[in-house]
């Protein structure tokens, strides 16, 4: 239907995942917070729903490659937690794949979920201001590249 | 032959208007962030600047704006919803969408001007009852219940003056609308009252080894084995053990597709085509509004006979709840 660039459904191999939970978890987490901070900071997090994050603790875990990040939000800023003594508020565990075609806005999170390619747990109020909160993110758009013939075949 | 029906497509947000715009939908309908709408939830729907966003952009492209307000004013609170009426009127909306009838009496004495159509939360399933809100408030469509067979859709619309607006594709539910309290039933608030059916501060989703069980207000609705898809945590799509047997004792998770019986929505003379899903993502609107756009472009090709292709219904089922798609009501053999 569309010739559009589409992210496909993959699952990285078993050997990753063991590989990458024993890598430091540091890195990708302050990567993921760093985002998070300057989406706020461009003012494409809606405050009213950012108020409701205030203390809550998120954990996000990509299946397959191992990848695990703790945060929360205090004061204004997304914060890395490194460790955690109580349960998440709000925890996603999903394959790499499916968290780029969330983000690429290329599949639903409700189907994802109801497929059980995307896993939520723990406070759901919250988990649907958050999903909605990120449909709600209005992506600066980039520059436009030129389109290549065989896009247009 | 008839006008095609126009493309209505819902926007809980307004990546997702500006989806369903850029995708082909006729017009959007939204809701405002508060509990006048029937999709009251955390983090949904349009506030009074990104619905000027929301306004603008799609009247840029010559498209419509549907404003729901179709929850019931609550005791003591009947200013909230006259405000929202106000409000949409200021905002310039092509129309509202209202089920009440003290709030269609105030929009149309208030408003007069104003083109105001009656939700499916209305009820009103017979000529009689869209002709009596006609005469008495002036509306100028009503959107149809999804419990009516293709042939009652027709007997109302050689009835009525008023455009008849169906339900085209999305997820079904019992099909009570505007009468349903299941959701009351468990919890004490449903989309009547508070705007929302099975609110999510009463849902809790609780991994298991091996399964997830979906509670609501503590009753539990189903549990999924880790290779089964989930569904929505409403009373209605529960699975219960009855007399022994532990099914879905109420109706199965489904999705609602009329792509199959498009020739003879456009015959019958249906105004509007309403596509389910405030609550669902930007994706969602995309895929739904542009295979339905395709199709319905192809119903006025003309030069070859209607066909359903296999890429629309593999796009539609992506999106289905339950992965299973029916013609619900319309094509049912009993009345």
């Amino acid at each position: 239907m569309s010739n559009a660039f589409t992210i496909p459904k993959f699952q990285l191999p078993g050997f990753i995942a063991s590989l990458g939970q024993k890598l430091p978890q540091w890195p990708h987490a302050l990567a993921l917070i760093a985002s998070l901070n300057v989406a706020k900071q461009m003012k494409l997090l809606p405050e009213d729903s950012l108020t409701e994050l205030n203390d809550k603790l998120f954990f996000v875990r990509v299946r397959d490659t191992g990848g695990e990040a703790s945060f929360t939000y205090r004061n204004g800023t997304f914060r890395p937690v490194f460790r955690s003594e109580r349960e998440p508020d709000l925890a996603f565990s999903a394959n790499l794949s499916a968290y780029l075609q969330l983000l690429a806005r290329q599949e639903d999170p409700d189907t994802l979920f109801f497929n059980r390619e995307l896993e939520i747990t723990g406070d759901t109020e919250l988990g649907l201001l958050v999903k909605n909160m990120l449909d709600a993110v209005e992506w600066p758009t980039l520059p436009r590249l030129p389109r290549l013939p065989i896009a247009d075949r | 032959m008839n006008p095609l029906p126009d493309l209505v497509c819902p926007a809980g947000s307004l990546p997702a208007l500006k989806a369903a715009v850029d995708n082909g939908a006729d017009a959007v309908y939204l809701g405002f962030k508060n509990d006048t709408n029937a999709r009251n939830f955390a983090g949904l729907n349009f506030d009074t600047k990104t619905m000027a966003d929301g306004i603008r952009y799609a009247h840029g492209k010559g498209r419509e704006v549907l404003l729901a307000i179709n929850t019931f004013p609550q005791a003591g609170r009947t200013g909230d919803w006259h405000k929202a009426v106000d409000a949409a009127v200021d905002l310039g909306v092509d129309a509202i969408i209202l089920a009440d009838i003290g709030l269609l009496d105030y929009a149309t004495h208030k408003h007069p001007q104003q083109r105001l159509h009656l939700s499916v939360q209305g009820s009103a399933t017979s000529y009689e009852a869209i002709n009596f809100c006609q005469r008495e408030f002036g509306i100028r469509r009503a959107v149809l219940p999804r419990v009516l067979t293709l042939a009652q859709v027709e007997h109302v619309i050689n009835r009525t003056t008023v455009e008849i607006e169906v339900f085209g594709f999305g997820s079904l539910c019992v099909m009570n609308e505007g009468r349903c309290w299941l959701s009351s039933y468990a919890c004490g608030e449903s989309p009547n009252t508070v705007g929302a059916c099975s609110p999510a501060k009463y849902v809790k989703w609780d991994k298991q080894p091996g399964a997830m069980e979906t509670r609501l207000n503590g009753i539990l609705i189903d549990r999924f084995g880790d290779d089964e898809a989930a569904g929505y945590p409403t009373l209605c799509k529960g699975r219960f053990d009855v007399l022994g047997e532990t099914y879905y004792a109420l109706e199965e998770p489904t999705s609602l597709n009329v792509l199959e019986i498009l020739p003879e929505i456009l015959k019958i003379g249906v105004r509007a085509i309403k596509v389910e899903g405030r609550q669902r993502s930007p994706a969602y609107v995309t895929q739904v509004t542009r295979t339905l756009r395709a199709a319905l472009d192809s119903l006025c090709d003309g030069n070859e006979r209607f066909h359903v292709k296999p890429a629309w219904q593999a796009e539609l089922a992506k999106v289905s709840e339950g992965n299973q798609a029916t013609l619900g009501a319309y094509n049912r053999p009993w009345r």
